[in-house]
């Protein structure tokens, strides 16, 4: 058995499929007014860095941003254990009356989401949330839904998607990697 | 590395390596930002209750553990031994035992017998953090010292630290030691020779010695200025307070006289005019209130990276792997 890895992006399908999504938030919220883009520690963070940097570009308009670090809300530290990274959490001041759009490099149960918002909640009650993703692989635990998905994969259980960027990873990618014969 | 990353307990910094209390300061770092925001808690440690058991006393580190607990969202209890069953008799096993019996997941203890809280936590299932036994280990005051180090060093590699004062009878000099020189720190120790102890030489070859707090001054990058403990001192081991001052006391004038600038460290509660004057405590220099607002951090850390994980640690040791 030996692992197959097939890229899914190449780096200019990255660029165009993330300016997409900036368009698509942008469509959805009707504009830039009262937007804020918040990653989930890390790599989701990188990618809202470049969702509000074509925002910029698109409408002239610079995007508040911050930061989810979720690992002091996952459901598993019973039963996997602590991990030994914690991120850093930071979010613009006040999130009331906000559209906050979250953004994930990859939605697969939902766990994550769901940390996601139970921590948001803990800062404020904005008007809205938006869950924004650059690979939708499938495979819900939850009942979660992107509203705006960069790429749709259907993945099996063994498989893995990773999403690489320049900042963490020296490369701009979107591999798939799964276990075959 | 999951679970198991710093064991069952937390005893001591005294075997622990490099990797392992960066990885507490590591965690403790974003942890800060917790007690910065309007609701300061965070549901890690739901449903998990942490008993604080102490058996001397204390108001800054079991106010400081009782903020860490209650931000992670633990249950908490405090035992002290007055006004307790300890007070009837009951030894500290039977004590911890009593309390395992209504289901409790961890146990803070500060007890006066050295090597009290290891004597515990060979002997209850659940995790024990030391918060102070005798002159053994204080290794939360320890860790907090050096988060705030790293913080205003950047690094601990190669920074001279020296702790002043009665390292005799500290716990926290102790820790202290062993963790700075896991951090690859130089470390001095400065006091009378009445209040070092004789195996200072054996804690580690790299132990130097001060007769003159002038010369640590010169010396060192950070002094640790631990408190004198009066009420240990019961067996005439310096002159008079004043006497102490006079020699051994931090003041301005002295450290108007370094050669570079001084981070001024004290684990509290301190004698103001005794081992540290008051322009030197809330002066430039002093990083004392970063500690405090460290204790909780770290201490924060200390409970979340415990905590849980059994199952994992349970199929682990089924399988014989040390995961």
């Amino acid at each position: 058995m030996s692992q197959t890895t097939n890229v899914v992006l190449n780096a200019r399908a990255v660029a165009r499929t993330i300016s997409r999504m900036a368009d698509e938030i942008l469509e959805l919220n009707d504009g830039s007014d009262n937007l804020i883009i918040v990653g989930v520690q890390r790599r989701g963070v990188q990618i809202a860095e470049r969702l509000a940097e074509v925002i910029r570009e698109r409408e002239g308009a610079e995007i508040p941003r911050g930061a989810l670090d979720i690992t002091l809300y996952r459901d598993d530290l019973q039963t996997v254990g602590p991990r030994p990274v914690v991120g850093q959490t930071h979010l613009p001041s006040a999130l009331e009356g906000k559209v906050v759009v979250i953004v994930d490099d990859v939605l697969y149960t939902g766990r994550t989401i769901r940390a996601a918002l139970d921590e948001l909640a803990d800062f404020g009650r904005p008007a809205r949330i938006m869950l924004a993703v650059l690979v939708d692989r499938g495979g819900r635990e939850l009942p979660i839904h992107a509203d705006v998905v960069g790429k749709r994969l259907d993945v099996p259980r063994g498989g893995r998607v990773d999403v690489l960027v320049p900042s963490l990873d020296q490369r701009d990618e979107v591999v798939l990697l799964g276990a075959s014969t | 590395m999951s679970g198991s990353l710093l064991g069952k307990d937390l005893l001591g910094l005294a075997g622990l390596s490099r990797e392992q209390i960066t990885t507490i300061l590591d965690v403790a770092e974003p942890l800060k930002e917790i007690s910065e925001r309007k609701i300061k808690k965070v549901p890690t440690l739901r449903g998990m209750t942490v008993v604080n058991l102490f058996f001397e006393p204390s108001t800054r580190t079991r106010i400081s553990f009782e903020f860490a607990e209650k931000r992670m969202s633990a249950d908490t209890v405090n035992v002290a031994s007055s006004g307790s069953s300890v007070s009837k008799g009951e030894t500290l096993v039977d004590t911890a035992r009593n309390l395992e019996a209504m289901r409790i997941d961890m146990v803070v203890v500060r007890h006066a017998g050295s090597g009290a809280a290891r004597f515990l936590a060979e002997r209850i299932e659940s995790n024990v953090i030391n918060a102070g036994d005798g002159t053994c280990e204080h290794p939360t005051q320890g860790l907090l010292d050096l988060l705030t180090l790293r913080d205003k060093l950047g690094s601990l590699e190669g920074k001279r630290v020296c702790i002043c004062g009665d390292v005799l009878h500290s716990r926290v000099a102790r820790s202290n030691i062993w963790g700075l020189q896991a951090m690859g720190a130089e470390v001095a120790v400065c006091g009378p020779r009445s209040l070092l102890p004789g195996a200072v030489r054996e804690m580690g070859t790299g132990v130097q010695v001060f007769d003159r707090i002038e010369a640590a001054i010169e010396w060192a990058d950070a002094l640790n200025i631990l408190r004198l403990q009066l009420e240990r001192m019961h067996g005439g081991y310096i002159p008079s307070l004043r006497e102490y001052n006079r020699v051994f006391g931090v003041t301005r004038a002295r450290l108007e006289r370094a050669p570079r600038d001084i981070i001024i460290l004290h684990p509290g509660p301190m004698n103001r005019g005794v081992e540290i004057d008051s322009d030197v405590a809330d002066g430039p220099h002093s990083v004392i209130l970063n500690q405090v607002t460290n204790g909780v951090a770290v201490r924060m850390a200390v409970l979340y990276l415990l905590a849980g994980g059994r199952a994992a640690l349970a199929d682990a040791a089924k399988q014989g792997g040390a995961a």
